[in-house]
């Protein structure tokens, strides 16, 4: 993805084509990579809108993104009480809304649009027990959501993932069901890091516009601070996330 | 306040305690000397309270008080010079030291240990080890932004060492990775000395703009005193004075519950809320509470300040409503701190803790009496001067001498002893040695450890084990960051303590530079045996005293650090090993070097700097025959500084793509780590270096000699380099060329080893020991 135009500088510089559109990144007590998103969506070109989760309205916000973390410290299970929160049910809404609100829900993100049924399937320890932290690769099998519109289907793309409960799981149905509507996103590639059901890394829902994953592409829009790529260079696939919601959103308007 | 609802005790006033000067007091059990009993009293002129016992206690314990090795850490004070002290904003004797970055910006950081807590209970141990030492940042008014952790394991394939390497790696990881602090590097060593003594050190480094700084002290007659974070329990009761502060003895019963117990989302909250309080100039005054909780809370605030305060005890909020006030005193019940707010400012601290949902409570307020007075339900159970519990606690000269069977070890050369007999030489025995060394539990991939902590988050980690130092971007504006570097290496320190230390900071030192940051300040983490046995507090003194010399002479601070002693069982002791961390700062980060080839590097130089002796006493190698004797490599600290300039002028200037510092394993361990780093290959020679400094292949490739590093010039730049290391005098080789297409290490007329071969020796050591 190293073609991926840096659309706009850091500091979401004002008058920038981009700057006006506002993505709102929810900080829950536990949430970590908040700032991470906050600058990834800075770099993309847009204005990051810091949304608290006791917050009751989403603040005329573009789209949303919730970061990794734990939530409320997760020791019930991942994104179980998160869902509860005011600011879910508001993005629940919106996401169900005819405007379609884009969603992306990273690692306890993606465990918590699950845990509020936005996304089917759920999250379990990884089969190896541990907690794991590497560059990974991925394939993306869906580029044509709000998420994934600027990559190329089947592209492979380097960014970080780090997880203790990563193992996505699904009854075969559902499994079946994501398979041939092709709501599977993205897929590891080279080895299962986690022992998630037919190597699932991320998934869509059916309208394209929340999308979920546990590699965390956040941490790799800036050179020198993110994984290696399979090219021994430093990769900043993650920005291509971030330039696609943009691109959905000059779309729509 | 209610009295019906304060369950009651049999409470111990000092009234009662004037009252009743014959009553038996368990100080024995409680950790305390019949003399230290004795002081007390006369301090008192009473006996204490039972309360007022429990608080001696623990802030008079070796872990708090430092008294046995208070006589020598003074060295490091009385041994700075101005130059060291130019950049230092705050030093020895606060919760960390602090130093300035410049532009507004400064950088706390500080290593501790939590050795005897991870052994009892490995994975709360080492969890609530990263706990502590983040606080202690937090209480500097900082941001924590990373942590390391130097780690030291008995024998790789005991059958207790599974045991400890998991408990104790996933609670760092438990731990900090729920914080959001990337873990930026630190040590993992194999040694059968640590056995039941494993060694979980913690380093914490934070940033903070210059007004945010804060201070440990209660000032502000009338000025509110609040706890908040979690709530007081009972664990952790006795973790400073019988825990830590004590051999290990199986003869006794389990210390279990005098381990704490973390809960890292609490931790994490607490951070956040207090940045907001720091943001907002909310608290005048904070302390963290760590070890001998409240006891050494109140007391050290009070010391620290305007001397005197008042507390009511039964305010304190309770987990556990039976505790006793003694319980609650020395309880150290994890994320809590206490804090002195204006009473303008009560409002609005409680608002800050309405939004993060804190719990806390207003305990007493800052006086100017001069005293320490702690009640229950309005009754006084402790009235101390806090100075005498908190700073003028014992102090003991406690008696050292060398130890008889030194000069016997010393003599015993690696050379001369039948293990450093039929050393490799041919080419195909080279290649296997190397193959053994980076396969070696010392040596070998230390990933398994590290993959299981985040490393990413917070997007500011540049440089992270594997490289020589871990980096970290403070402002992002600017490029503006920071580099450190942990290191240690026990058994030089046995050979001889003195150069040991020194040996560790030159190391330290030189990771530092080799990433490409000027080096400006020191941390430490003693660890030793018990101080009562002499020939150990020798080494402890001979360590210090060498510590503090090196620093003196290579111009940077110790700030802050901590002592670990009792590391022994029975009469066995650890090695000496002093833990040292070094803070360097860039500029601008995006100049910093990592230590391998690069895969846009092909054809560039790679040069030796540095000389190399026949050093194998104390090696990795020698280790791998099972030897240890003789003397440490020799230092050269003048070389330590003039190689630290080349390496710093050679990134900035951009003359080097890569560079790693020579230590243990020698050329041999630093030729394939550079490989290894990026999978890029590499063709050298050893012609010139042997011919130059007298020595043969397998010297050159296993001598542990100090002062060197290996690094990568860009064609362009050769000429401007190698004029560089001529003005500076100093001594430079070129070994060979990196080879993007080639798929091994070559070593001309040697051997060639495939990248492949030795990925797999170097990757499957700990694999194969912990799954």
């Amino acid at each position: 993805m190293s073609e991926t135009p840096l659309i706009g500088d850091l500091g979401g510089t004002p008058g920038a084509p981009l700057s006006g559109a506002r993505i709102g990144v929810i900080t829950f007590p536990g949430t970590l990579d908040d700032r991470d998103a906050a600058r990834a969506v800075k770099l993309a070109g847009a204005t990051p809108i810091p949304l608290w989760h006791a917050d009751s309205d989403l603040g005329d916000v573009d789209a949303v993104v919730l970061p990794g973390g734990f939530s409320y410290g997760d020791y019930l299970r991942a994104g179980a009480i998160a869902r509860f929160a005011p600011l879910m049910a508001k993005i629940v809404d919106a996401a169900n809304s005819d405007a379609k609100l884009p969603v992306l829900g990273i690692c306890n993100g993606f465990q918590i649009l699950t845990e509020a049924h936005l996304l089917p399937g759920s999250m379990i320890k990884n089969d190896h027990l541990k907690f794991i932290c590497r560059d990974q690769t991925l394939r993306v099998e869906n580029n044509q959501t709000a998420w994934t519109n600027q990559f190329d289907e089947g592209q492979e793309i380097t960014v970080v993932l780090k997880n203790q409960d990563g193992q996505y799981v699904a009854d075969e149905k559902t499994l079946d069901e994501l398979e041939g509507e092709g709501r599977v996103a993205f897929r590891y590639v080279g080895w299962n890091p986690n022992g998630s059901r037919r190597g699932i890394a991320g998934i869509t829902n059916a309208a394209g516009n929340v999308v979920g994953l546990m590699p965390h592409p956040e941490h790799a829009v800036e050179p020198g601070f993110g994984p290696l790529g399979a090219d021994g260079h430093y990769s900043t696939d993650g920005l291509g996330f971030f330039a696609s919601v943009l691109s959905r959103l000059v779309e729509a308007k | 306040m209610s009295t019906q609802t304060t369950p009651k005790f049999n409470i111990d006033t000092v009234e009662h305690a004037a009252e009743t000067p014959n009553v038996e007091l368990p100080w024995a059990e409680l950790g305390l000397k019949r003399g230290e009993f004795e002081e007390i009293v006369k301090l008192l002129g009473r006996r204490p309270t039972a309360a007022e016992l429990a608080m001696y206690s623990v802030m008079w314990s070796e872990h708090c008080s430092y008294k046995s090795s208070k006589v020598h850490l003074r060295q490091f004070g009385e041994k700075l010079t101005d130059e060291m002290k130019k950049d230092m904003m705050v030093g020895i004797g606060e919760n960390a030291g602090v130093t300035n970055l410049g532009d507004g910006w400064a950088v706390t950081f500080k290593v501790e240990s939590h050795n005897h807590p991870s052994f009892v209970e490995p994975y709360q141990g080492a969890a609530t080890g990263i706990g502590g030492i983040v606080r202690d940042i937090i209480s500097m008014g900082a941001r924590p932004v990373a942590v390391m952790d130097p780690l030291r394991f008995g024998a790789i394939d005991h059958p207790d060492t599974p045991r400890l390497v998991h408990g104790i790696v996933s609670g760092i990881g438990g731990y900090g990775n729920s914080l959001g602090l990337p873990n930026i590097g630190g040590e993992v060593v194999f040694d059968s000395v640590y056995q039941a003594n494993p060694l979980v050190n913690a380093l914490a480094v934070g940033v903070l703009r210059h007004e945010d700084l804060r201070l440990a002290n209660a000032s502000g007659v009338g000025n509110r005193v609040v706890l908040f974070g979690a709530r007081t329990g009972g664990d952790g009761i006795g973790g400073a004075s019988v825990l830590a502060s004590e051999s290990f003895d199986n003869t006794k019963p389990s210390k279990r519950p005098a381990v704490q117990v973390g809960d890292p989302f609490a931790e994490k909250v607490l951070i956040e809320c207090c940045l907001e309080l720091f943001k907002h100039s909310l608290v005048e005054g904070i302390q963290d509470l760590g070890a001998a909780g409240i006891s050494c809370a109140t007391s050290e605030l009070a010391s620290n300040g305007d001397g005197g305060m008042r507390v009511e005890l039964t305010n304190v909020l309770l987990r556990d409503p039976t505790l006793t006030p003694g319980e609650i005193l020395m309880s150290e019940s994890q994320e809590r701190m206490m804090a002195v707010v204006t009473p303008e400012n009560v409002a609005a601290f409680e608002k800050v803790m309405e939004k993060w949902n804190v719990e806390f409570s207003w305990l007493g307020e800052v006086t100017d009496s001069g005293r320490l007075i702690i009640t229950w339900d309005g009754e006084t159970i402790v009235d101390v001067d806090p100075r005498t519990v908190a700073h003028e606690g014992p102090v003991y000269n406690r008696p050292f001498n060398r130890p008889e069977w030194l000069d016997g070890v010393q003599k015993d050369a690696f050379r001369a002893s039948a293990a450093g007999k039929d050393l490799p030489s041919s080419g195909e025995e080279l290649k296997a040695a190397v193959l053994e060394l980076m396969a070696s539990p010392n040596m070998c991939d230390k990933s398994w450890v590290t993959k299981q902590y985040d490393s990413y988050v917070g997007g500011n980690t540049t440089l992270a084990s594997p490289d020589d130092a871990g980096v970290i971007r403070v402002d992002e504006e600017t490029g503006l960051g920071v580099a450190i570097s942990t290191d240690a290496n026990g058994r030089y320190a046995y050979l001889d303590p003195y150069t040991g230390a020194q040996l560790a900071l030159a190391e330290s030192y030189r990771n530092v530079a080799t990433s490409g940051a000027v080096p400006m300040a020191v941390t430490d983490c003693l660890n030793f045996g018990s101080p009562e046995d002499p020939e150990v507090m020798w080494q402890f003194a001979e360590a210090v005293r060498g510590l503090a010399d090196a620093c003196q002479t290579l111009g940077i601070p110790v700030t802050g650090g901590n002592v670990s002693l009792y590391n022994q069982t029975g009469t066995t002791a650890i090695h000496p090993t002093p833990v040292v961390g070094v803070l360097g700062k860039f500029d601008d980060v995006a100049r910093r070097t990592p230590s391998g080839w690069q895969q846009n590097a092909d054809g560039q130089a790679i040069y030796l700097l540095g000389t190399t002796r026949d050093e194998l006493d104390g090696s990795e190698f020698a280790n791998l025959r099972g030897h240890l004797g003789g003397l440490p490599p020799k230092l050269d600290l003048e070389a330590e500084k003039t190689l630290g300039a080349i390496l710093i002028n050679a990134s900035r200037d951009g003359m080097v793509d890569s560079a790693h510092d020579v230590s243990e394993g020698g050329l041999a361990a630093a030729l394939s780590e550079m490989v290894l780093r990026f999978g890029v290959g590499a063709r050298v020679a050893l012609g010139d270096l042997c011919d130059r400094d007298g020595v043969d292949a397998f010297t050159a490739l296993f001598s542990e000699s100090q002062a060197r590093a290996v690094v990568a010039v860009p064609r362009s730049e050769e000429v401007r380099f190698n004029d560089m290391a001529a003005a500076r005098q100093f001594p430079v080789v070129r070994l060979g060329v990196v080879d993007v297409l080639a798929t091994s290490l070559e070593v001309q007329g040697l051997f060639e080893l495939p990248i492949n071969e030795l990925r797999e020796a170097h990757e499957g050591t700990l694999p194969k020991y912990f799954g």
